[in-house]
């Protein structure tokens, strides 16, 4: 666990806020402009006149003309004025939402704005609470009695500076004009409920932990230049793509698939959180019998699609056994289990990958170009997860240009694009959705889908194993 | 004695300085003559590649699934690659598994450390990995019985020095990516807990990263609050691209669905786009009205939509290739600190710190 020994630096705290803040500053000022801001009125609150009050209405409906955005989205913005305290209710105070009606509303003075970096320290909390335990005679909010009565065990040692700062403060409140007096205080009521709101306020103040580096202050070392320097001279050698091929093929992916993305065409029969029926995952789990046509669609897009669905991959494995070039996948699959295992399996398993597919006379020998081959065999010497990567790299570009595009011409892949269902779009009624939400399918817990695989990866393990020639003839010699 | 060595030993630190001023200068200029050699094959813009692709219709996107049972703010989420269950951790130290489909909470875990910022269901669907304020990630392996204790199998798999801000697991279970405050990312083998890669590079805290969706599956883009966005071979641990055009920290960093090209999100309040075979920025998501940060972003399966959640409670959905915002949603109370789309493209969830996490479609 990190001890924080060191006080947390309120500058790093809303050094990330910042960026936003300062603009908000800038339209705050717009805001209060006599001529093009937003009208200000005296309002009568309870005795007392106060000035330049708005309504929400108001502030809403100049946010929306000013940055040319909807209704909904001005208030939305309305409201992080508010959280952020630039702009303070009168009424209902401790609510920091931003209302589309009558409800009133004051700006902030600038002294109490959240860009002016003045810590909200707990002293100075203090020093609030019991002024206004003064001021009310002992009447404080149940959250701030809390507040009150935490900080006076904490900083004990220095209640008595605390007390006589509320004191003065107090009496100088007093010499104050009556209204002048009711707007500080509302002002300053504003400025602590953002800074220690009550549970369920909405103030923004609140920030993730610190981050531990201040990237503006870095003194960073000669070595971390050193290595930079030789990572730009790298950058600046390296082969880049013209824009218009780069950016051609991005727009090609998305035209791809572009009927296959659940937010720009319906999914078949329907969109199982939209409808509460799970039909769509039930049609396209792991081991179906007969996929859907979009699935098989999607094997046709690249060999990674292909392979990526286990499904799919299942077929191709069916049209690799008639052309009897099953070991390439083999390898690839194998290769894969070696990067993506744990460490300590890595040994064997690169031991039986040699003597499977590499080693002179195995007995699935995969055929990779004799430099490829030499580097690997020696690279199994001293093996390491990565040890495969080129002759895997070489098996996969193999498949993706010549294995690939003769298995979509197969009739095992017309057959299957023949067979594949094409679910009929459903239409609920709003009973039957009724229903439907309150019949929602549990379906099967993924640990138990997991286990089913594992038996069923054994079972094809012990199935496809190479037969052992001498084994047998050692029998049929026996035998005889 | 000593008089004589001070002399010298201040013209050393005289020289060291230079040589360090002389190294930054050339440093200056190397950036400047690598974002010119950018620009020699910048022959188009996205959009105007995009012209011919057909506008987007009008959206209706709504919660569908509202989850509650955090007691505070949530912080990630990760989903199963059943497409229906989620992992969620919070700043109390709670870490839910969900049925998000049902709405029933399956699993529940107390980390004992506060402020959980990161965690990740594991590709089998059997165990989850989480850490946080503890400087350490964590993978708990899941059960079938919901009385069992899953603190008792828990397993320690990563350190580091400081707050862990991201985690992944690779292609299995057996390996898990992480990313910390501590200004580095690392790789680990999780059955023995052994460090097998770290990568060294950012200058100040890492706050996010995600692993590239291809056929080698050898790289991973990570974020930081020095404002770059860089690039890794898993192999060598080498940085081997770097992007630094966001004005702040990179709280979100996600691959394109293609592998070519990523996005993030930064406390600047913008979205970019960057296409690795270019080596360059080729989209900036923004708008005079949207002013907070992005905390997460993500894409839908075609690549097509940008979804992105902000810290002034609202999601934003960006066309990606015409660079227009399509939709604001809204119904967040506090910032949306987290924001995944499902692994079938189907739905999105975003989780916030209202204590609450949204499923949308």
């Amino acid at each position: 666990m990190t001890i924080r020994t060191v006080r947390p630096d309120r500058v790093q705290h809303i050094r990330c806020q910042m960026h936003c803040l300062k603009k908000l500053d800038v339209m705050v000022v717009e805001m209060q402009d006599p001529k093009s801001g937003v009208r200000g009125s005296e309002q009568k609150l309870n005795v007392t006149s106060i000035p330049h009050v708005i309504t929400g209405h108001d502030v809403i409906a100049w946010i929306s003309t000013k940055m040319k955005t909807t209704t909904e989205e001005a208030q939305a913005f309305g409201t992080m004025l508010v959280a952020y305290g630039y702009i303070y209710p009168l009424l209902n105070h401790k609510k920091l939402v931003m209302c589309n009606d009558t409800s009133l509303y004051r700006f902030q003075t600038p002294y109490f704005w959240p860009t002016h970096q003045w810590v909200a320290e707990d002293s100075d909390y203090a020093i609030y609470l019991a002024k206004k335990n003064i001021r009310k005679k002992g009447v404080l909010e149940p959250f701030e009695q809390a507040h009150y009565n935490h900080l006076h065990d904490w900083l004990n040692h220095k209640w008595d500076f605390v007390v006589m700062q509320a004191t003065e403060q107090h009496k100088a409140g007093k010499e104050r004009k009556k209204p002048d007096r009711v707007v500080f205080d509302c002002q300053e009521r504003a400025y602590w409920v953002v800074n220690r709101p009550s549970r369920h306020t909405h103030s923004a103040m609140d920030c993730g932990p610190d981050r531990l580096i201040d990237p503006d202050a870095q003194n960073l070392s000669f070595d971390h230049y050193r290595r930079l320097n030789m990572f730009y001279q790298q950058a600046i050698m390296r082969s880049k793509v013209k824009s218009s091929v780069s950016l051609g093929a991005l727009v090609k992916y998305v035209t791809t698939y572009k009927n296959h993305d659940p937010f720009l065409a319906p999914c078949l029969p329907s969109n199982p959180w939209q409808t509460d029926n799970d039909t769509y995952w039930t049609l396209n789990m792991r081991r179906v019998d007969v996929p859907t046509k979009m699935r098989v669609e999607r094997w046709s897009f690249s060999l990674f699609e292909l392979l990526t669905d286990l499904r799919g991959r299942d077929d191709f494995k069916v049209f690799l056994k008639k052309e009897f070039s099953g070991e390439n996948l083999a390898f690839w699959e194998a290769a894969e289990e070696l990067k993506w295992g744990t460490a300590s399996s890595m040994l064997t398993k690169a031991e039986t990958i040699f003597k499977t597919f590499l080693a002179p006379g195995a007995p699935r020998w995969i055929n990779i170009d004799g430099r490829t081959m030499g580097l690997t065999v020696k690279g199994l010497e001293h093996p390491h997860r990565y040890v495969l990567e080129a002759a895997q790299t070489h098996v996969f570009l193999l498949m993706k240009k010549d294995t690939f595009f003769r298995y979509l011409k197969s009739p095992v892949y017309k057959d299957m694009q023949k067979k594949a269902l094409s679910p009929e779009a459903h239409s609920f009624s709003p009973a039957q959705l009724e229903q439907n939400a309150q019949r929602r399918n549990p379906g099967i817990h993924p640990i138990i889908l997991w286990q089913q695989e594992e038996a069923e990866k054994a079972k094809a393990a012990a199935a496809s194993a190479p037969v052992d020639v001498k084994a047998v003839m050692s029998k049929i010699d026996r035998k005889k | 004695m000593r008089s004589p060595l001070i002399p010298e030993m201040a013209t050393q630190e005289v020289q060291l300085n230079e040589t360090l001023a002389h190294l930054k200068t050339e440093s200056e200029t190397l950036k400047t003559k690598l974002e010119e050699e950018r620009a020699k094959l910048h022959d188009v813009e996205l959009h105007q590649v995009a012209e011919k692709v057909e506008g987007l219709g009008q959206f209706v996107m709504k919660t569908r699934r509202t989850l509650k049972g955090h007691g505070n703010k949530v912080l990630c989420m990760d989903w199963c690659k059943d497409k229906r269950r989620i992992v969620s951790s919070s700043q109390d130290g709670k870490v839910i598994v969900w049925d998000a489909f049902t709405t029933n909470k399956e699993h529940a875990v107390t980390m004992p450390c506060t402020w959980v910022m990161a965690c990740a269901y594991a590709p089998s669907g059997c165990a989850v990995a989480c850490g946080g304020l503890d400087n350490k990630c964590s993978v708990y392996p899941l059960s079938l019985d919901k009385n069992e204790n899953l603190a008792a199998k828990k397993k320690s798999v990563a350190m580091h020095t400081n707050y862990l801000s991201a985690c992944s697991f690779t292609n299995s279970d057996m390996q898990i990516l992480t990313s910390s405050g501590d200004g580095t990312c690392a790789l680990w083998d999780v059955e023995s807990g052994q460090l097998l890669q770290s990568f060294h590079g950012h200058a100040a805290d890492v706050l996010c990263l995600d692993l590239a969706p291809s056929e080698t599956g050898n790289t991973f883009v990570s974020g930081g609050c020095d404002k770059k966005a860089n690039v890794w071979d898993m192999r060598s641990g080498q940085c081997i691209q770097s992007f630094e055009t966001h004005e702040s920290d990179i709280n979100s960093v996600r691959y394109y669905p293609s592998g070519d090209a990523f996005a993030s999100g930064s406390d600047d309040a913008t979205c970019r786009l960057y296409d690795l075979r270019a080596d360059r920025e080729v989209a900036i998501y923004s708008k005079e009205s949207i002013i907070f940060g992005v905390s997460s972003v993500d894409f839908s399966l075609s690549g097509r939509l940008l979804f992105g959640g902000y810290n002034d409670y609202t999601i934003n959905v960006w066309d990606v290739l015409k660079g227009t915002r399509v939709s604001i949603l809204f119904g967040h109370e506090n910032r949306v600190s987290t924001l995944r789309v499902s692994p079938d493209g189907t739905a999105f969830c975003t989780g916030s710190w209202d204590h609450t996490l949204r499923i949308w479609a």
